[in-house]
């Protein structure tokens, strides 16, 4: 069982990630590891223990940045942006409750405007982003202000091909 | 004669980035390369469908390669973030057959491989341009103390990006040396910013730029320089203290060409002050 996980997500990343030995470099570079309830180097030694619910239940895979400054640095050429993908796309998959819906929230609400108008429309991905995390104060001075700098047009600005986008997503499954 | 690429305007060129793609526009005019809209595009899914689903972030990109092939023309890519998603699509292409082979089939089209992924760095920062930029320098950024920032999308990961130097590359630093700038050295040129997690955790955001900022004012910068429309926003909102350029606008402004004065009010941390007498 434990074994078919490592060699799982092996695959699916394309990352050789029996070969960490714990060096830690990764965790030692990571911007946001402060943030992560386990930093990258337990993670890769989870993966290779099979600890599948703990990660898929876990705040480190949202809370990677995918800022590749891991991969860059590991002796071992493992890339860790691509294992974490892995991992997050397997939560959403089966259900698991993500340890960081807020993230979750804005990754739909933004893919979710890229398959309405094939490209992102600021103002109403924001605010969809906005009542489904409901989070609805933050940043707003922000945005006012990118607002009368005009830098967040009114109106949507659309891809010819809707179709075809939107048939990605079909194939995504999202 | 003019070269010509095909062109990616990517989703921040009508919102975040209008002054850096106004710039370029004023620079690459100026340096007789010509760009060709690409007829048909969508985004690139950019920091978000990557973490959905790797389907959906290769289909996104790939639209647009694509797309692109059709033009027969390299395509150059302004955005640091559309660059590094349609790169690596491009590369799950090259080198993945079992992928390329699910993503023929899902955008109906057969890879060729002719047509390059290009950063704006990529086409300007060539060796055989220097002469020609440093010849169209008309006021030489004299004085300017400078630190580049090159964060993460146009840097890695380096087989993909095919940086010159993964933790300390240099390609900024030149151009910017060409254009008379001081170039300071610093130690947060490809620090990452944290721009992809702004909207949802901004007080750690605040936090990664706060340093990245606090580093380039030690090191005695006048303002930080990028080529990233996501770390030019995200650092400029989230502190005081500093000017955040897009790189073209700085060669805009020793090419003495383009409506700057438009673009300095684009900016949270106006620069204007900088260039005074210009």
């Amino acid at each position: 069982m434990s074994e078919t996980f490592l060699q799982q997500v092996m695959e699916e990343s394309g990352q050789p990630i029996n070969l960490c030995y714990q060096c830690r470099k990764c965790s030692a570079g990571c911007p946001m590891v402060e943030e992560f309830d386990f930093p990258p180097n337990m993670v890769m030694r989870m993966v290779q223990l099979g600890q599948r619910d703990e990660l898929l239940r876990s705040k480190a895979i949202w809370m990677c940045i995918s800022c590749e400054t891991c991969g860059a640095r590991c002796p071992n050429e493992i890339k860790i942006a691509p294992v974490m993908d892995c991992l997050r796309a397997a939560c959403l998959a089966e259900g698991v409750v993500p340890a960081d819906p807020v993230t979750v929230a804005l990754h739909t609400s933004f893919t979710e405007s890229i398959k309405t108008f094939g490209r992102v429309h600021e103002a109403t991905m924001l605010m969809k982003y906005k009542l489904r995390s409901k989070n609805l104060t933050s940043d707003l001075d922000v945005g006012l202000k990118l607002f009368l700098k005009g830098k967040i047009p009114l109106l949507p600005k659309k891809t010819k091909n809707v179709r075809k986008v939107k048939e990605i997503f079909q194939a995504a499954g999202r | 004669m003019s070269e010509i690429f095909s062109y990616y305007p990517g989703c921040t060129s009508h919102s975040t980035a209008i002054e850096y793609i106004e710039a370029s526009h004023e620079v690459l005019t100026a340096l007789d390369i010509e760009l060709r809209e690409l007829p048909d595009w969508c985004c690139c899914g950019a920091a978000s469908a990557h973490n959905l689903s790797g389907t959906l972030a290769l289909g996104l990109s790939a639209f647009n390669i694509c797309e692109a092939q059709k033009e027969k023309a390299d395509l150059l890519i302004p955005c640091a973030g559309c660059y590094n998603n349609l790169s690596r699509a491009d590369y799950a292409l090259r080198h993945d057959p079992e992928e390329r082979e699910k993503l023929e089939k899902l955008l109906g089209f057969s890879f060729t491989g002719e047509v390059k992924m290009l950063s704006l760095v990529d086409v300007l920062a060539r060796e055989e341009l220097r002469p020609a930029v440093r010849e169209r320098v008309k006021k030489p950024l004299t004085g300017l103390k400078v630190v580049c920032y090159y964060g993460c999308a146009i840097v890695r990961p380096a087989v993909i990006t095919g940086v010159d130097d993964v933790e300390n590359p240099q390609r900024l630093d030149t151009m910017m040396a060409d254009l008379g700038a001081e170039v300071l050295d610093w130690s947060c040129k490809v620090d990452c910013c944290g721009g992809d997690l702004g909207l949802t955790h901004a007080e750690k955001t605040a936090e990664l730029v706060n340093k990245i900022v606090d580093y380039a004012v030690a090191a005695g910068a006048d303002c930080l320089v990028t080529s990233c429309a996501l770390c030019q926003a995200n650092v400029d909102i989230r502190q005081q203290r500093l000017p955040i350029l897009f790189f073209t606008e700085l060669m805009a402004e020793a090419f003495q060409i383009g409506n700057r004065q438009r673009w300095w009010k684009k900016h949270f941390n106006n620069p204007a002050n900088l260039f005074q007498g210009s």
